[in-house]
């Protein structure tokens, strides 16, 4: 069976910076928290429930809660969650997670970093629909903004 | 306004607990009746398998899933019956990723300038 076409995003970005600059940045909690926004306390480890506020503004009554998966330093960090678990109170636990794994790869000017999140297939589509209806406005003015300072972002 | 909204509820109460909808598009023949009926809009049974190698039966079982997770819908039009595509589901799936798709480059953005600089 071929992948399904709806079940996963890629994301490739080179970054000038160091590979060790770049793991410390994603498995730093503090460090973590301020580029993803979110305020997180604790420290990542493989199996780790980690739970942080996030700090955009707009969605601070959100909370951000992953499962660590694998740490293989300074390669390979991931983390299970659920993608649209926006509302802070709800329990979410029962449903389907998808996987997020960034790999980090050496290259002549920098860090080259690739992001798979995987596993929409299995999240409810009723769930989808009003994620999407909750995120949509939000998401397309902060964009907006992002995309005035920000060249390449693919 | 209201009559809409309850279709849509309707439709995904409907979606809801069916088994992995979008896995229904793994499916290369599948997959391939979602994109003729996408383009030459309804088609029945007959016409969505001259010209090809796959069975009837074959056919008739595709369709069946495809209905199942809520992509196609079958309507009886006089001896036979006519299959168009259900747009909807398939829609939505598109919007979510490219939503999470844009989120990722907001992130990725953040971490490129909290690197670099």
């Amino acid at each position: 069976m071929s992948p399904s076409p709806t079940d996963r995003i890629e994301k490739k970005i080179l970054l000038l910076a160091p590979r060790a600059r770049v793991w410390r940045a994603l498995t730093d909690p503090q460090e973590f928290g301020r580029w993803f926004g979110v305020e997180i306390s604790g420290t990542f480890a493989p199996g780790a429930r980690m739970k942080g506020k996030v700090t955009h503004k707009g969605y601070e009554h959100m909370t951000w809660d992953v499962t660590i998966d694998r740490m293989e330093a300074p390669r390979l960090f991931s983390w299970r969650w659920h993608p649209y678990a926006v509302e802070a109170g709800v329990d979410y636990s029962a449903e389907p997670t998808t996987l997020v794994v960034f790999e980090l790869e050496e290259v002549a000017n920098g860090t080259m970093l690739t992001v798979v999140e995987s596993g929409f297939d299995r999240v409810p589509p009723a769930r989808r629909a009003e994620a999407f209806r909750m995120n949509d406005q939000g998401w397309a003015a902060q964009m907006k903004s992002i995309e005035q300072h920000v060249g390449q972002t693919s | 306004m209201l009559a809409r909204r309850a279709r849509a509820r309707a439709r995904e109460a409907a979606l809801e607990g069916s088994a992995p909808v979008f896995a229904a598009l793994g499916d290369e023949t599948r997959l391939r009746l979602v994109s003729r009926l996408g383009t030459e809009g309804p088609l029945s049974i007959a016409r969505l398998t001259a010209g090809t190698t796959v069975t009837r039966q074959a056919v008739t079982k595709h369709l069946s899933v495809l209905a199942g997770a809520g992509l196609a819908r079958g309507t009886r039009r006089g001896r036979e019956r006519l299959w168009e595509l259900e747009p909807e589901p398939i829609l939505e799936a598109r919007r979510r990723l490219e939503l999470v798709s844009r989120q990722w480059d907001a992130a990725l953005a953040k971490l490129k300038a909290a690197v670099e600089g």
